[in-house]
């Protein structure tokens, strides 16, 4: 373990804006991507639905 | 001898997807977190890059998912030319955003790395070259898929385009490494870390595990939903139980 | 013997009907030239900096030039329905399909590389390195038109097929237009060109092994 406390860990030795800009975005596309698949997935029931109440 | 093409027809494939889904995705979550907890806590600073290259732990794993997923498509694309399985071009097309997605991000990680290491957001290192090329693969193919109206030839156009683009992605990579020593460019090379510790390998093949099994739970996903699209007023949707209840 | 005259009928066939609309041809000519003489205008006069970017500018422009004709290359034998009785004909379509690559390459690459010696000298490129972008233009243009026919047979009938033809196509250039430049550079730096242009031989041959045969495969889907 080479952080001796959470601010130091943030820092990143300096880099942190490279870092967490890295880390960041990768976890949120990689949240809003299934977030996004869902949403695709209501829509398709909702179509169904409709086509079926018709 | 269990008969594969039984599972490529939609109506049984979209309950075992369902199934599946939930696995995949506890193996990238378990995946994940150990190889966070690697990347962040276990592998040592680097003796040249201080912490900046713990970047590596989301950026080599998201060019190989990028790469293997392109020949899964192109896999997908010869068994649908073959076998006319509608199933194929399902998987091909849910497979393409997420494959774009991890070649984004490859470029995204890359140019963050670049910046503190070289001094600038973009080097035409032949790696992040064919990288940008790759990612102009995916958007071909996607735009292709979305401009042809009927789902059955955009699939099969799709399928033609994604063999064309994996027998060119070799060549194109062979050309751009040849053109990148030719000018002399960056020869900093990002992987080629001379202290490259057997922990910082774990963390990369772990995080590598954890976007492959996140690609499969999305790509599952993704099929599930082309299906009901595409399939909407046939007698398996209907019955379907996700289609009935209530929201 | 069969295939052979099918394969010159459809070549005629292209040549003749270009040979009716002369615009056509000058077009892909006239944006050539364009391109290569305000690049030194935006760029500035200096012949040292010119001579450096000549072997890449020209390259993109013969590149861009190309791509103009490409979405043409079928779109009116789809839309009278020729390409249909064409697919029905009992001699193989992938023959008819190389007849009309070769008609396109006969109209949009060769004048450029007939025209490259004069847009050389703009430039101020050395005789012996107009010989080699002539050679390697040569060599290249070829390849653009196979692998091209592939992305105007795949859009055929999609929407916006114009600027999709550029979005697939472009990927599948990079090599062409490395080895093609590269030619002519290592040639000014000295290096010999030979091996640029051997490997850009031998992009030729593949892509005139399997191009048509794709481009078949493209057009049968989007013929269905």
């Amino acid at each position: 373990m080479q952080w001796a406390s959470l601010s130091e860990f943030f820092a990143m030795g300096g880099y942190g804006f490279y870092v967490w800009g890295s880390f960041g975005v990768c976890a949120a596309t990689m949240v809003a991507e299934p977030l996004l698949v869902r949403h695709r997935q209501k829509m398709a029931i909702r179509a169904i639905r409709q086509s079926q109440d018709l | 001898m269990i008969n594969w093409f039984k599972f490529s027809a939609p109506s049984t494939f979209y309950p075992l997807a369902g199934k599946l889904i939930p696995i995949f995705w506890t193996l990238a979550a378990l995946f994940a977190a150990v190889g966070l907890y690697i990347g962040f806590f276990v592998a040592p600073t680097d003796a040249q890059q201080g912490e900046g290259y713990r970047i590596i732990f989301i950026h080599v794993p998201a060019s190989w998912m990028s790469m293997f997923i392109y020949c899964v498509m192109a896999f997908w694309a010869l068994m649908g030319l073959t076998f006319q399985t509608r199933l194929s071009g399902m998987m091909s097309s849910a497979l393409a955003p997420t494959g774009a997605l991890f070649a984004f991000l490859s470029l995204w990680t890359g140019a963050l790395w670049g910046k503190p290491m070289w001094g600038t957001w973009w080097v035409w290192d032949a790696r992040l070259t064919s990288e940008l090329i790759l990612f102009f693969l995916y958007l071909g193919y996607m735009a292709l898929h979305a401009a042809i109206d009927d789902p059955r030839r955009a699939d099969r156009a799709g399928a033609v385009l994604s063999l064309v683009g994996v027998v060119n992605v070799p060549i194109i990579y062979f050309s751009v490494t040849w053109w990148n020593t030719l000018h002399q460019g960056a020869s900093v090379s990002l992987t080629k870390s001379p202290s490259m510790a057997s922990t910082m390998l774990w963390g990369m093949l772990l995080m590598a595990l954890a976007f492959w099994a996140y690609t499969i739970a999305v790509a599952l996903m993704r099929a599930r939903s082309i299906m009901l699209e595409r399939e909407g007023n046939t007698e398996w949707v209907k019955h379907l139980p996700d289609v009935k209840e209530a929201v | 013997m069969m295939l052979l005259s099918a394969y010159v009928a459809a070549l005629r066939r292209d040549l003749l009907l270009v040979m009716r609309r002369k615009t056509e041809v000058l077009t892909a000519l006239f944006f050539f030239v364009i391109v290569t003489t305000l690049l030194p205008l935006g760029i500035g006069p200096e012949p040292d900096l010119l001579r450096k970017i000549a072997p890449g500018a020209m390259w993109i422009a013969a590149l861009l030039a190309t791509l103009l004709g490409l979405q043409r290359l079928f779109a009116a034998d789809h839309a009278d329905g020729t390409l249909e009785q064409m697919a029905l004909s009992p001699e193989p379509l992938s023959i008819l399909v190389a007849g009309k690559i070769t008609a396109h390459w006969l109209v949009c690459g060769l004048p450029l590389v007939l025209l490259a010696p004069v847009i050389g000298l703009q430039f101020d490129l050395p005789t012996d390195a107009i010989g080699v972008l002539m050679l390697s233009l040569l060599i290249g243009t070829p390849l653009l038109s196979l692998l091209g026919a592939i992305g105007a047979a795949l859009t055929l009938g999609a929407r916006g097929s114009a600027l999709l033809v550029s979005l697939l196509v472009l990927p599948l250039y990079v090599p062409t237009l490395i080895f093609g430049a590269g030619a002519v550079e290592s040639h000014i730096a000295g290096l010999g060109a030979a091996g640029h242009l051997y490997l850009l031989s031998a992009l030729l041959v593949l892509a005139a092994a399997f191009a048509p045969w794709a481009t078949t495969a493209a057009l049968r889907i989007s013929l269905e």
